[in-house]
């Protein structure tokens, strides 16, 4: 076969198709069954717990999970965001939903700013020990925040944070894993931009904010939507962090709906499965809507 | 420049005060006792069992959603119609957080509603989450792993269409078999997301997985398997046993940075590929 001859069977599709076990109509039945047990895998425990809160608490304890749709729907749901919840009974589910909001919001914000600051000072000065500087911040930062709990939680509370956004937040912010995004971004851009802003007569932070910010939007979009999933997430941390229940993220509030249905005789299940579907819509929501940016911001991660 | 160097030094200060803060326990307001929290650690009979769970835990939970999220990755990359849908539906278990996913776990698992229970009891197999040693653990890794197969699917789905056509036709042309063309082309192709993807569900098993094993034991581990991190949060903030909380920090923090080791080492590998 000449060159050419591979060229053409290439260009043209099922020129010359593999042989493949079983189709049908072009299409791979294997595959199709892999992944309807894959979804099936994946949906069917969110199915059936969002299907069981719409049930009666009594009900469900007395016939298991349910498949079907129940009556209690609208009746549940309300009851867990308005009621006065938790056990000083200063909280309710809006209140939560809006802590989340402030902890995923606030979290991917600051990491943001943070990251960005750090890796542009990484990329673009030349300052004493660099390199070492450089390693010293990774090797102590990419420890996970549950390794140095401890440590953590004890500065905050010489600070007087205890109970605060700000001490929700920012130790959550101090970790490298937004600079390796900037760094690496940071490293493509071509120098040209440098030296023609320094021929304009920028300074660094001009060029900080006139140029690097801007073409880095698509990034920080990007980090932005992970950053958010991540942040809402927590949960070590602002368990050990708020001990006053109205800075409680939806979360947070999950334990405290477990330690409810222990001493309950009937626990409330339906009412546990609704909390549990009001702290996952967000940020499945989220990733959803922006999905195409979410993987490329997830992807670019291994590079 | 002034104010870059504050933000730049700012983390790495609260790190290093960190370091100190960690060291205080014992050689600060406390008696000093040298080594002795780590001696008691690593050789008391508690701390060995939580290792060995940890260990056991962590290999199953990386492996399994590995292998499921490259079959389902495969299977994604080659269907033409309703790859899109796919993708979705089985990407956004990622965002639900691991408590959620354990609260979720322990309904599924539960004495008196729980379906799976009575799915495992016709095959006679009586499961008894929160009572049982081994049972709990299986509920935990199940739980576990669920929630990290979405991340392995859509790195393993990007590596696998980012290799180029060009490959996979010459590959076609000269191997007829697809499950050889697919051990050996594919398969090491993906070799870099396969390493990458492994060191972070170690990371994401060791450490991550907190909140669905503080749910699923129900803040009452009693005789229930933890892992080291839960061992951690437990003797340090419950048992009030502030050095032997320390000394076993300082371990996992060994661990992390022989995992962060390899994954630099990963990353300069590449770039001298490239």
């Amino acid at each position: 076969m000449t060159t050419t001859e591979l060229e053409q069977s290439a260009s043209v599709p099922h020129a010359k198709p593999a042989p493949s076990r079983k189709t049908f109509g072009g299409v791979r039945i294997y595959d199709h069954v892999v992944l309807w047990f894959g979804v099936f895998l994946m949906m069917a425990p969110l199915v059936v717990a969002f299907t069981t809160s719409s049930f009666d608490h009594v009900l469900i304890h007395r016939q298991g999970m349910q498949f079907g749709w129940g009556d209690q729907f609208s009746q549940t749901y309300s009851t867990v965001l308005n009621q006065q919840g938790g056990f000083t009974g200063e909280v309710t589910g809006w209140l939560m939903t809006q802590n989340s909001f402030i902890l995923g919001i606030g979290f991917a914000v600051g990491k943001i700013v943070i990251s960005m600051l750090a890796a542009y000072a990484i990329v673009y000065f030349r300052f004493p020990f660099a390199t070492l500087a450089f390693w010293i911040i990774f090797m102590t930062l990419l420890l996970p925040l549950e390794v140095r709990i401890l440590p953590s939680y004890e500065v905050v509370q010489q600070l007087g944070l205890l109970n605060t956004y700000t001490g929700l937040i920012l130790p959550l912010i101090a970790s490298a894993t937004g600079t390796f995004f900037f760094r690496q971004f940071f490293k493509s851009v071509p120098n040209e931009l440098l030296e023609a802003a320094r021929i304009d007569g920028a300074n660094a932070w001009r060029f900080l904010i006139d140029i690097l910010v801007p073409l880095s939007k698509t990034m920080m979009a990007a980090i932005f939507i992970i950053m958010f999933v991540v942040g809402w997430n927590q949960y070590l941390w602002p368990t050990l962090m708020t001990t006053d229940e109205t800075y409680f993220t939806l979360v947070r509030g999950i334990k405290q709906v477990m330690q409810n249905m222990i001493g309950a005789d009937i626990p409330k299940y339906n009412e546990a499965l609704a909390m549990a579907m009001l702290a996952m819509i967000p940020p499945v929501a989220v990733i959803l809507i922006f999905q195409r940016m979410f993987i490329k911001g997830l992807v670019e991660q291994e590079k | 420049m002034g104010i870059i160097a504050v933000f730049f030094l700012w983390p790495a200060a609260e790190a290093i005060r960190s370091s100190f803060f960690l060291e205080d326990p014992f050689f600060g307001n406390a008696t000093f006792v040298g080594l002795d929290n780590y001696r008691v650690a690593l050789t008391g009979s508690d701390y060995q069992r939580t290792a060995w769970f940890t260990a056991v835990f962590t290999v199953i939970v990386s492996l399994m959603s590995l292998a499921l999220g490259l079959m389902l990755a495969v299977s994604a990359d080659r269907v033409l119609r309703g790859k899109s849908t796919y993708k979705t539906l089985l990407m956004w278990v990622y965002a639900i957080a691991p408590p959620v996913a354990g609260l979720i776990g322990v309904m599924l698992f539960d004495q008196h509603i729980g379906p799976l229970v009575e799915f495992v009891a016709l095959f006679g197999w009586e499961m008894r989450v929160g009572v049982n040693y081994w049972d709990t653990g299986i509920a935990m890794i199940i739980v576990s792993t669920w929630k990290q197969v979405p991340y392995c699917f859509i790195f393993f789905l990007s590596g696998l269409q980012s290799i180029p056509t060009s490959v996979k036709e010459a590959a076609r042309v000269d191997c007829r078999s697809e499950t050889r063309r697919f051990w050996t082309i594919t398969f090491p192709l993906l070799a870099p997301t396969t390493f990458f993807l492994l060191i972070l569900n170690i990371t994401y098993a060791m450490f991550e997985t907190f909140g669905t094993i503080d749910l699923i034991v129900k803040d009452q581990p009693g005789n229930s398997p933890v892992t080291l991190v839960y061992k951690v949060y437990r003797d340090g903030f419950r048992g009030n046993d502030l050095g032997g909380s320390s000394a076993q920090s300082v371990i996992l923090m060994l661990i992390v940075l022989a995992l962060t080791i390899a994954q630099f080492r990963l990353i300069e590998r590449r770039v001298h590929y490239n």
